[in-house]
């Protein structure tokens, strides 16, 4: 799958969720497989002819045993590696930096302590962060794939995403949750910077909003 | 067993009315529990087949980012429509509406359902419902672009008419609930002399749980529908941050329906299954209590799971947590069906015929979508998953690949009962390997679209997706060539198909030992049962009483 192929992982949440994705397909696959062949052998082994007559099996308790004892093992380890994952996900480390994130219908809005407001979001890399999600109107989610995060963000409360970037780039931040005619065009991205570059970006006296990324103008023009 | 049926009238129950017309107004006013489940036959299907073309014009969309054939407030539509009438008009009323009703009562050896009139009632209920999803459509305002979900405050900010929509699905939610106890009322009075309770087929189990969760969990969906129409028409602020509601709250009082519905989506699918799989390897089920018995189980437990939909939508951890554990505990009970089944084939004597045929389908697809619910049921994977096209194909390997596929296998099933004809089992055949090629092809690349970061509900989407949304559309054009051929195989047959005898599979249970078409009470002396559902040396003297 494509995240195999990427490479050194855009944060630290990405690794911890490709983990446990990877942990639950290679067991699914395995009883998937075991499934399908069994079913197919009989199917051919068993079939219907002449002189072959069936046999009556009313159950085997140790059978039901074993096919329920062994698959509440596995799922548990599924739950507790994916209670880990989340752990890593949700916590927020001492000292976090903070930023507003807001949404309306259908934009994305940055908000830095010290007055900044852009539509893009700007961080320095291998440095956490915290967003503060706020909605001005209906539900939105704010969702980055390259970091496997997202949470909703919802009039009335204040939710909050963390995470922390390991690699400089341009990630997308897409809506994940149905927000009505526009919700598919509700791109922006995170521009992770390394900290000098981003340390001069966040000093520029500005408060006037950045142009959008390239992808965010992609998805216009389509 | 039926000695003397020669000197009975040999009238099927499409020649005898239990009322004095005819023509038309002999099915409209109906209370034969067959003809009820016919009626539902046609109508959930005609939903179906509208469902399915919402489908391929949404897949026709996709084929390219941007606007392709329809504009964005269209798609939404598209989406909102699809949604639902493929849940409230035709995967929970199906299989229990059509197959429940014609043949719960022959399964259990009586003459009708407990309740006739209310039986004939629910189907006019449910007709209702879906006449207001219609008249919705054409009302100025437009039709309702929320989501199947109906989210707040989305739906209580939109335009469009959200209110007779959701009111449709109140008033679909009466026809679920009658049908519902009416069923649990018929398993309990009317079973024939010598039927206990573990005697009863395991579609019958299957159906008697389903039924009580129509009854216990539509209500809330009801309450939640008109606090949703109040707050609409009125501003009480229950839901909407505006007023001083909750959004939260909404999400919870639809998912503690909703989620249970989910059970009763699938769990009649189920009990069809251990129907077929002992007919066709010609041997008893293996375990029977604890396919009986973890049916209940995923009755109940199905009901403590509603808040793995809303993993991120701000809840409190502990609670994802909870949430989580208990979602992993529901698939348990699927899995011990699963292997059971598989069992049920050891040392059988198979014949693959159609009906076999959708089950080994099922079996892949339904072990699919289970699987991938475990990595939806996981924090980690779902907080990255969360409304991406992997939760859409997950639920479509569920829904379509599960109880779509088993309503295929019980019309293929029991056709020859319901209609006294056959089809044709050649065509048949193919059928299934095109329906199950099509639909990997239109379903699977959703899985890879998902992780890859595509969210749902989204009329366009960034070039580095387009490979696979092409590869799923043609899927769909596929799919749509199938559904051609499975249901003008039927279709056709059902005019045209050669007689079929009363028991063209070799089944034990009770609808067997009856006519094809049954007569209008089932059974010309109701039966007494002396063995237990899928005893199979009984066959012999089987092939004696229908000379």
């Amino acid at each position: 799958m494509y995240f195999l192929l990427s490479g050194q992982a855009a944060s630290r949440t990405t690794g911890a969720v490709d983990d446990v994705m990877l942990y639950i397909t290679a067991i699914s696959l395995l009883l998937l497989v075991g499934v399908t062949v069994t079913m197919i052998y009989f199917v051919f082994k068993y079939h219907r002819k002449k002189g072959h007559k069936p046999v009556d099996i009313h159950g085997n308790i140790w059978l039901e045993i074993i096919w329920i004892g062994i698959p509440t093992i596995l799922v548990l380890t599924m739950f507790y590696y994916g209670y880990l994952g989340y752990k890593t996900i949700r916590e927020v480390p001492e000292g976090a930096f903070e930023i507003e994130a807001k949404a309306r219908m259908w934009e994305w809005q940055f908000d830095y302590e010290n007055g900044k407001s852009t539509d893009t979001l700007y961080v320095p890399v291998k440095t956490p962060i915290k967003l503060n999600l706020e909605s001005f109107d209906v539900n939105h989610s704010l969702y980055i794939p390259a970091f496997r995060i997202k949470e909703d963000v919802i009039a009335g409360r204040i939710n909050y995403l963390a995470f922390t970037a390991d690699k400089v780039g341009t990630y997308d931040i897409a809506c994940a949750e149905y927000c009505g005619l526009k919700h598919s065009m509700m791109y922006s991205a995170v521009v992770v910077m390394p900290e000098q570059e981003f340390a001069s970006w966040y000093e520029v006296d500005s408060t006037k909003v950045e142009p959008a990324s390239e992808m965010a103008e992609n998805m216009e023009t389509n | 067993m039926a000695n003397g049926t020669i000197a009975v009238s040999e009238k099927s129950f499409y020649e005898e009315s239990t009322n004095k017309h005819s023509g038309i107004l002999a099915w409209l006013l109906t209370t034969d529990h067959k003809r009820i489940g016919l009626m539902y036959l046609y109508t959930i299907s005609g939903f179906f087949i509208v469902g399915v073309i919402l489908g391929l014009l949404m897949r026709l969309e996709l084929i390219a980012p941007g606007e392709t054939i329809v504009s964005a407030q269209t798609y939404n539509t598209f989406f909102t429509l699809h949604g639902v009438i493929m849940i409230f008009l035709f995967i929970v009323p199906g299989l229990p509406a059509i197959f429940g009703n014609f043949f719960l009562p022959i399964q259990l050896g009586a003459k009708d359902v407990s309740f006739p009139r209310l039986n004939l009632l629910s189907w006019y209920v449910y007709m209702i419902g879906a006449v207001l999803v219609l008249v919705s459509l054409f009302l100025p305002g437009g039709p309702i672009d929320t989501g199947w979900t109906f989210y707040i405050p989305y739906s209580v900010r939109t335009g469009t008419n959200v209110s007779l929509a959701i009111f449709a699905a109140f008033v679909l939610g009466f026809s679920s609930i009658l049908t519902g106890i009416n069923f649990v009322t018929t398993v309990h009075r009317l079973r024939a002399p010598g039927m206990g309770f573990f005697r009863m087929p395991l579609f019958i189990w299957s159906i008697y749980s389903t039924a009580w969760i129509q009854i216990i969990a539509t209500p809330i969906i009801g309450i939640t529908i008109l606090l949703v129409i109040l707050e609409r028409a009125f501003g009480v602020g229950i839901f909407d941050p505006a007023l001083g509601g909750d959004p939260i709250l909404y999400q919870h009082l639809f998912w503690i329906y909703s989620h249970p519905a989910v059970y009763i989506m699938i769990l009649p699918a189920m009990g069809v299954v251990s129907e077929i799989i002992p007919t066709f390897a010609r041997r008893t089920i293996f375990g029977y209590k604890a396919i009986a018995f973890s049916s209940l189980a995923i009755a109940f437990v199905g009901y403590l799971v509603w808040a793995h939909h809303m993993f991120t939508s701000g809840i409190s951890d502990t609670a994802r947590i909870i949430f989580s554990l208990l979602t992993f505990i529901v698939a348990l009970p699927s899995g011990v069906k699963v292997f059971n089944w598989v069992a049920t084939m050891y040392k059988g004597s198979i014949d693959p015929k159609p009906p076999l045929l959708w089950v080994m389908a099922f079996i892949v697809l339904f072990s699919i979508g289970g699987l991938t619910g475990l990595v939806v049921g996981s924090l980690a994977t779902d907080i990255h998953l969360h409304d991406t096209y992997f939760v859409v194909a997950h639920f479509h390997y569920v829904m379509f690949g599960g109880t779509g596929t088993i309503f295929f296998a019980a019309l293929y099933y029991w056709f020859p009962k319901m209609f006294g004809r056959m089809y044709n089992i050649k065509l048949a055949n193919w059928g299934v390997g095109l329906f199950f090629v099509a639909f990997n092809m239109l379903y699977f690349p959703k899985f890879i679209l998902g992780y890859m970061g595509m969210p749902r509900r989204y009329f366009d989407y960034l070039p580095e997706f387009t490979d696979l949304h092409v590869i799923s559309t043609v899927g769909s054009w596929l799919m749509g060539i199938t559904m051609i051929i499975v249901f003008g195989n039927i279709f056709y047959s059902a005019f045209k198909g050669p007689k079929a005898p009363r028991n063209p599979w070799g089944g034990v249970t009770l609808e067997w030992h009856t006519a094809s078409p049954p007569p209008l009470e089932n059974f010309h002396e109701i039966p007494t049962v002396t063995r237990e559902p899928y005893d199979f040396s009984q066959l012999e003297e089987m092939n004696d009483e229908s000379k």
